[in-house]
């Protein structure tokens, strides 16, 4: 076995995932439609989601993630390198006992996944996290 | 109605009034997203469960959209206050216009 | 803190890429499994004395990461026990010429707490080495008068999660003397025989390289303990023949089939190789 170039990739920063990134601008802005969507364009805070995510996925088929934007009425879930950015809602009732939800999700790729929470004062947050997906040794 | 699907639900059986208690719920179902093609080259159609929601003695806890890039026997966890005793209520919305449901009490002492 | 989980997995990658490089061996991490709080398994052991290339046994759970082994810590993040549930109300169900269920003889499935860890075993009625997936098939035909399942199909399998299940948290001690000895020393053989176009054994991946990283995988010793797997790959139980089949394939080889005389000696001598780890299984892969 030797360093391949998967391996240089995983290796290299978070910078280099990046700018490999970078050749996929549809996606992203196949996204940031999405987003204008439910913000109507307003503009995005940042700071008051959490969003838990692995740093290197062990099979993209099934991602787990956590969200949590305490006074949150509603989360909603992109992953930005998906053929459809869209993953899921979250909209709290009134019995919700936090604004928080884990779920597993389908990642195709190395990728950002994006969270919008609607505040309750009407604003909006973000969040994103990279996740590096990785394939097994032999597709065994 | 999609064969094999079948709901798990977990959640405490008491709560003092008033207490957030964590809820997790699973099903099984393929999630075929509508991205994949079948051997002959054709499009395997879309067939996902599209909204989950969770309310107890009638009132929403949690309401949830999805979409293809769910996992496959969805998974959620979530919280829930429980103001008395009373049950929860779990519906799980098919594509093809079936909804599964699963209740569960809790005795608030 | 899930900050420094992160460091850690950055770091035991880092090394294990290091390992490649260098050629060393890159050691599996150090958490411990404790399910629903309170069965706690033995991931690590000293090997049984018949293996000479290794020192310690590993469960394939050390070598996953934190995430995919947070799924086998709670068995309702397990999405094995829908499966597990399923084959409860299989056990209960009486079905067949003879009208019987599972528990018509067994009684509850508890009863089976153990029988997971010591197949496959010699069989005296049989006049050989059977796996459980056999035995199942034998109650089947012999006492339910029923149709016997596909060797490794979703029925069967399910079936075996539910009986590994019971066990689990116990050690696996199959034996590999007496009337077994020979089937377990035909396992053997194909353990270390290199098959396919790339000309591969199984001891060369998870004998000589466990630790390592095969391309983004990190190899795991191959143990079966925890066998069936729910695996986040194909999302569904795998059972261990198929898995077999699944690696042979890989080194590109006409692969036996599962229930197979060959892969039930496998089965047997892999089985061996785990003596010692607790039964594990349904567990939770990548």
């Amino acid at each position: 076995m030797k360093l391949t170039r998967r391996n240089l990739l995983i290796t290299s920063s978070a910078g280099m995932a990046a700018l490999a990134m970078g050749s996929l601008p549809a996606f992203a802005s196949l996204t940031d439609d999405e987003i204008a969507k439910i913000t109507g364009g307003a503009e995005l805070g940042e700071g008051a989601i959490t969003l838990d995510a692995p740093e290197i996925a062990e099979n993209g088929n099934t991602v787990p993630i956590g969200v949590s934007a305490p006074g949150a009425v509603s989360i909603v879930l992109f992953a930005d390198g998906n053929p459809v950015p869209n993953v899921a809602t979250f909209k709290f009732g009134p019995l919700s006992g936090s604004r928080t939800a884990s779920t597993r999700i389908r990642l195709a790729r190395t990728q950002n996944v994006i969270a919008i929470a609607e505040m309750e004062d009407g604003s909006f947050q973000k969040a994103s996290a990279n996740i590096k997906v990785t394939i097994g040794g032999c597709g065994g | 109605m999609a064969s094999g699907v079948k709901p798990r639900v977990k959640v405490p059986k008491t709560a003092s009034a008033g207490e957030t208690i964590e809820i997790k719920t699973l099903i099984s179902h393929t999630m075929e997203s509508g991205q994949r093609k079948d051997s002959d080259g054709n499009v395997i159609p879309r067939s996902i469960i599209n909204r989950f929601t969770a309310e107890f003695n009638g009132q929403n806890v949690i309401d949830v959209t999805l979409e293809p890039a769910i996992s496959t026997n969805p998974y959620f966890q979530f919280e829930a206050i429980v103001p008395e005793t009373g049950e929860f209520l779990f519906k799980w919305y098919d594509d093809d216009g079936s909804v599964y449901e699963e209740t569960k009490a809790v005795t608030v002492s | 803190m899930r900050r420094k989980d992160r460091m850690r997995n950055q770091v035991a990658l880092g090394l294990a890429i290091s390992a490649l490089a260098f050629g060393a061996s890159a050691e599996p991490d150090d958490d411990r499994l404790v399910v629903n709080g309170e069965i706690e398994m033995v991931t690590e052991t000293a090997a049984p004395e018949h293996m000479e290339g290794v020192k310690t046994i590993y469960s394939g759970w050390r070598f996953r990461s934190d995430e995919t082994q947070a799924f086998q810590i709670d068995d309702f993040d397990n999405p094995s026990m829908i499966w597990v549930e399923t084959a409860q109300e299989v056990w209960e169900t009486p079905e067949g010429a003879a009208d019987k269920s599972c528990s018509s003889c067994h009684e509850g499935v508890e009863s089976m707490a153990g029988i997971k860890a010591v197949y496959p075993k010699w069989s005296d009625a049989a006049g050989k080495v059977v796996t459980l997936e056999q035995q199942v098939n034998n109650c089947r035909e012999e006492r339910m008068e029923a149709e016997a399942w596909k060797y490794d199909g979703g029925d069967m399998t399910n079936m075996i999660a539910l009986l590994a299940s019971v066990s689990r948290g116990m050690p696996v001690n199959v034996a590999i003397d007496g009337p077994a000895q020979s089937t377990w020393e035909q396992g053997k053989d194909i353990y270390y025989t290199r098959f396919g176009q790339l000309e591969m054994s199984c001891a060369n991946c998870h004998e000589d390289n466990y630790g390592n990283m095969i391309r983004a995988d990190h190899l795991s010793q191959g143990q079966i303990n925890g066998f069936p797997t729910y695996r986040l790959k194909n999302t569904k139980l795998n059972a261990v023949h198929a898995r077999f089949k699944g690696c042979v394939r890989d080194t590109r080889a006409e692969t036996f089939k599962p229930g197979s005389p060959e892969f039930v000696a496998l089965e047997l001598y892999v089985a061996s190789r785990g003596n010692g780890l607790s039964v594990e299984g349904p567990s939770v892969r990548n």
